[in-house]
């Protein structure tokens, strides 16, 4: 059974794709905001997932105002990076999943979401972004096949946070019944908040960002209630593409393991926000592995961990 | 635009909705067209001829040969797809950000490195100027997460 193990939330600001691909990532500028991702890309290489599927929105890249789909789900079998205006980034082409891709979208069609099947497609800096921050700057190939699902939230209305909510956990069933042993990770992108448009460009609320990550890691359901014109209000007009990350939430567990958070602003003009959650099976599992402990033990509850460690002798950096 | 919208009260934006995506579609196919060399170069030798293609309205027309961004969202336009006339001027992104925002690109990089245009007075044109529930801050889940994290 193929199963989804962990969710990882990511902005996918183009200026950072642009720094990558012009060797900008050790100015004193960019190091800050890689710098953040070091930590991901070692949990990255040790989780070693499967499968990748990456909730993005597409840039007037792929799809202009000629048709605007709310999902488009990519079950080809590659997706080449596409020409946005500079020439194609210099990234390996990304390889899918046709077939799992397939079975999602069979599964939740039925599931009463009516998904755009999408077999030719190119990816713009949406998806490449997220990819490069997570698994470094392969040369070849990336380590694991890529399902995008492309989510309209150029032109409002985008699909609501419940919406994106609900569609993650229908993905979540899908992967489950498929019949493969599959380790999948779950990406949401975009975000955080960020003008782009408009007299008010520029517009940043770290506040709200903060808030927003604290409830996606403990209390989702309360996100999927904020109305589009909160997102537009507080986190600006493009802060909308935050919806995505609510697809990637909807896919774990209710309770999950927040492994690890980054923010940093800005990165050109965006606020950059990234969260790691694990489903809590899989990471009790990860934690008997490193601690070498027999099949079915439970890792120590957190007050019991905090009891024992307030008794260790103080060795820990910064305590007194 | 005759029906009023929760998000028109959203000062110094111009949502692009269903609506304006109907009106702007010339200007946004317009912009869609410089992804190619060869209209790029078209544009350049005549910017006022190579519009004619796109059934823009005058006002459209006027904006876009003025570079009236702010305009061209207004009549339709989005930014993703504006941002690629901006690209054909040999403009970067924060030049274009500055225009809208009617400061100098110097300005427009200082004040984003300085954390961004803050939230406080940018909410509301009608006054509901006070942060949403959501963003108080004051929610339960950031103090447990506070700790955690430790």
């Amino acid at each position: 059974m193929a199963k989804i193990i962990a969710g990882v939330g990511s902005s996918h600001v183009p200026a950072i794709g642009a720094a990558l691909d012009n060797g900008k990532t050790e100015e004193p500028y960019w190091k800050r905001v890689f710098s953040g991702f070091d930590k991901s890309k070692e949990w990255m290489a040790k989780i070693k997932p499967d499968v990748a599927i990456v909730v993005y929105n597409d840039h007037a890249s792929a799809f202009s105002v000629d048709v605007i789909p709310t999902f488009a789900l990519g079950c080809a079998a590659q997706f080449p990076p596409s020409d946005e205006g500079w020439g194609p980034r210099p990234v390996p082409v990304v390889k899918g999943h046709p077939a799992l891709a397939a079975h999602i979208a069979q599964s939740v069609i039925l599931d009463e979401f009516d998904l755009t099947i999408v077999n030719k497609m190119e990816v713009d800096h949406g998806l490449t972004v997220p990819l490069n921050l997570l698994f470094g700057q392969p040369k070849d190939e990336w380590p694991c096949p890529v399902i995008p699902l492309a989510v309209n939230v150029v032109m409002y209305p985008p699909p609501t946070g419940h919406r994106c909510y609900m569609l993650g956990k229908a993905i979540r069933k899908a992967v489950e019944s498929y019949p493969e042993d599959l380790n999948v990770v779950i990406f949401g992108t975009g975000g955080l908040s960020h003008q782009i448009s408009g007299p008010r460009a520029g517009l940043i609320n770290s506040k709200w960002d903060t808030a927003f990550l604290d409830n996606l890691s403990k209390d989702p359901k309360k996100l999927t209630r904020i109305p589009h014109v909160e997102y537009m209000r507080e986190a600006g007009a493009e802060g909308i593409e935050m919806v995505m990350w609510l697809i990637m939430r909807g896919a774990l567990d209710d309770r999950v393991v927040e492994i690890y958070r980054f923010y940093i602003v800005p990165a050109s003009n965006t606020a950059v926000g990234h969260i790691i959650l694990e489903n809590r099976l899989h990471s009790a599992k990860r934690w008997r592995k490193r601690n070498g402990l027999p099949k079915g033990q439970r890792p120590m509850p957190v007050k019991k961990r905090r009891a024992a460690a307030a008794l260790r002798p103080v060795l820990r950096r910064g305590a007194r | 635009m005759t029906k009023r919208h929760d998000y028109d009260d959203i000062p110094g934006t111009f949502v692009f909705d269903a609506e304006r995506s109907r009106q702007g579609y010339g200007i946004n196919m317009f912009c869609m067209s410089l992804m190619k060399e060869e209209n790029r170069k078209a544009f350049k030798a005549n910017e006022a001829e190579y519009l004619k293609k796109f059934n823009l309205t005058p006002e459209q027309t006027e904006a876009i040969l003025k570079r009236d961004y702010n305009r061209m969202l207004e009549l339709g336009g989005n930014i993703y797809f504006t941002a690629k006339l901006g690209a054909t001027d040999g403009h970067s992104f924060q030049h274009m950000a500055a225009v809208m925002t009617g400061s100098t690109q110097d300005e427009y990089a200082k004040m984003m490195l300085a954390g961004g245009r803050s939230v406080e007075g940018n909410r509301s044109k009608s006054g509901k100027d006070k942060p949403s529930k959501a963003s108080s801050g004051k929610t339960k889940a950031k103090s447990t997460t506070l700790t955690k994290r430790k």
